[in-house]
């Protein structure tokens, strides 16, 4: 995180450079929304297909990452996979992450009762560990997408709201919100015109980050066998149907698991070296 | 000079407690109010509609879920957690050799990340920038951005598969001998250790930083101090407070962690318990186990907070 400070005095001059790192990830993560968006155009195979007569077959020409426990072709199982953990999650943070910031907008500039009131429960919440909330809500209602994607949402909502709340705080003490305050300017304008612009580049920094927590639980969920459900399968739970295949080393449990960690593993890079001037967008 | 430490702990532990509650409530409010007769379950659906009443009554299932709330609060106190749905036994004791369990594996993995993590997190601060710094703050982030199950994965394909050092599961029945301590309870204690030792690491090298960044570290250098003496003698007493800080948080880590660990590995603990809980939906036996979850995890939570309190010397 620390590791490219050297590069500070560069980034004031070309604010909007991106180190090789950062462009790597970059198309790391590039890539992989693409395989979302062009499952079936891309995939080999459909997914139900028994293509091999073995199963947790090797990698080979024709089956490029092996077969899985039913000798399914592995490559287009993850390639569909992509979509359920990439479209999960993002659905998941899209909500908590609008969710937490309007509400940290809104009681930062609100302060008082209010202010007190709503940090106090999102900070209750915030203190249940994410899996076990994610197990207990499995426990009542039973897993769907959408109760996935509304859960794995409500966990994340009080992270989101801490963060852009204290960078809210800080902003409502600027000369230019008292400004507005006296020309009368309503609450969704503030938040809106006044302060949003203003921390932007820190929340979507924030955003991917929180992304990849989703993912992570999205992922442990579904190993559990708590997350989605068959007949589909995102790649936690492509990980879990072919555990089996661990003790051979197949390529079946292997390759969904390396999945996982390249789309993590970029986004972080990717955030601990984007661009300056869009990190510190923040009138801190 | 008065000192606000006192009053700043109580109110921390009030807050802590505060906390208690509205998290019990959402652990009972998000088991019992969501839909899912309790009754029908129990009885399955073959039950006649009287059958289905009476249980009803018998469980206060007709009571104001407010009312069943305290009920339940009010036999946690007297240690009366309930009766589990799926076996009928008594969910303290389901509960208690599994809970002692668990403790083990978190406590054996303390041990073992706490003098680990913090010797990595401080060197790799003392020789910053250097290649040996780059390689385990690459390691920390590689680790921390993938989910438990995958470092478990890879514990068993390494030390299993390909070392056969090991064996794949955990039977923690075989204990009677050293070796078979450690045969049952490494590859749990390796896989958490891992991730719990890279959240540390991250940490404690960044607050070892951060006190390397200040005026009378500088002057230290400018005296010619070597950099461990730098580091040992000038920064480290001042960033003992941050660091424990980041310890305890790291633990708290532990309480997510051992939930994919016990799972995977087959460990009869309190998680792989509520894991199971959750399948057979016994909602009496995943109620307890939350709250324990969730008052271990506040316990650290709030210990971090309170260590970072106390050693704020502009505090005292």
């Amino acid at each position: 995180m620390k590791t490219h400070t050297s590069t500070g005095s560069l980034a004031t001059w070309s604010g909007y450079r991106i180190n090789p790192v950062g462009l790597v990830s970059f198309c790391v993560v590039l890539l992989w929304a693409l395989v979302a968006l062009f499952a079936p155009y891309i995939a080999p195979h459909s997914v139900g297909d028994m293509v091999d007569l073995d199963y947790f077959g090797p990698m080979r020409p024709g089956l490029w990452l092996g077969s899985d426990y039913l000798g399914r072709d592995m490559l287009s199982r993850i390639i569909y996979g992509t979509r359920y953990t990439v479209g999960i999650s993002l659905a998941a943070v899209s909500i908590a992450c609008f969710t937490g910031v309007v509400l940290g907008m809104t009681s930062a500039v609100l302060r008082g009762p209010v202010d007190m009131v709503v940090s106090r429960v999102l900070d209750a919440m915030n203190s249940i560990p994410s899996k076990l909330f994610g197990l207990m809500v499995v426990a009542a209602v039973g897993s769907s997408i959408p109760v996935l994607i509304l859960t794995l949402s409500v966990i994340y909502v009080p992270g989101a709201y801490r963060f852009s709340r204290s960078l809210a705080v800080n902003i409502d003490t600027m000369d230019f919100i008292m400004v507005a305050r006296i020309r009368g300017e309503s609450l969704p304008y503030l938040i809106g015109s006044e302060i949003l612009p203003n921390i932007v580049g820190p929340v979507l920094a924030d955003l991917g980050l929180r992304f990849v927590f989703i993912v992570l639980l999205l992922s442990g969920l579904s190993f559990l066998g708590l997350g989605v459900q068959p007949p589909y399968a995102d790649w936690g739970a492509l990980v879990r149907e072919n555990i089996g295949g661990l003790p051979f080393a197949a390529p079946a449990v292997i390759v969904p698991s390396l999945a996982i960690a390249t789309l993590t593993i970029s986004v972080n890079l990717l955030i601990d070296n984007l661009p300056q001037k869009i990190r510190d967008r923040s009138a801190s | 000079m008065t000192t606000r430490v006192p009053s700043l702990i109580l109110g921390r532990l009030f807050i802590a407690l505060v906390t208690l509650t509205i998290v019990s409530f959402a652990v009972f409010f998000a088991t019992t109010l969501l839909p899912g007769d309790t009754a029908t379950i129990l009885l399955g659906q073959a039950a006649t509609p009287e059958a289905i009443a009476g249980l009803r009554t018998a469980m206060h299932l007709d009571e104001p879920a407010l009312l069943r709330f305290f009920y339940w609060i009010g036999g946690l106190f007297q240690g009366d957690l309930g009766t589990s749905y799926a076996n009928h036994m008594p969910v303290a004791t389901l509960i208690g050799g599994r809970l002692l369990n668990t403790l083990k594996l978190a406590g054996l993995t303390t041990l073992i990340s706490v003098p680990l993590a913090l010797t990595l997190g401080i060197t790799a601060a003392m020789w910053r920038r250097t290649l040996y710094d780059r390689v385990v703050t690459i390691a920390t982030i590689g680790i921390i951005s993938v989910p438990e199950f995958v470092l478990a994965t890879l514990a068993v394909l390494v030390f299993a598969v390909y070392l056969k050092w090991l064996p794949a599961l955990s039977f923690t029945y075989q204990v009677d001998s050293f070796s078979g301590l450690l045969r049952a309870y490494a590859m749990p204690v390796i896989t958490l250790t891992f991730g719990v030792s890279a959240q540390m690491i991250r940490m404690s090298r960044a607050a070892v930083i951060e006190t390397l960044n200040t005026p009378y570290v500088e002057m230290a250098l400018l005296k010619g101090a070597s950099r461990p003496r730098l580091v040992l003698r000038h920064a480290l007493p001042n960033a003992l407070g941050p660091i424990s800080n980041a310890v305890a948080l790291s633990l708290s880590y532990l309480v997510g962690g051992v939930i994919i660990v016990e799972t995977i590995f087959n460990y009869p603990g309190i998680a792989k318990l509520m894991v199971d809980a959750v399948s057979t939906r016994d909602l009496p036996l995943i109620q307890s186990c939350a709250m324990i979850f969730c008052v271990g995890y506040l316990i650290l939570i709030t210990a971090a907070d309170i260590v970072a309190i106390l050693s704020n010397p502009r505090l005292r």
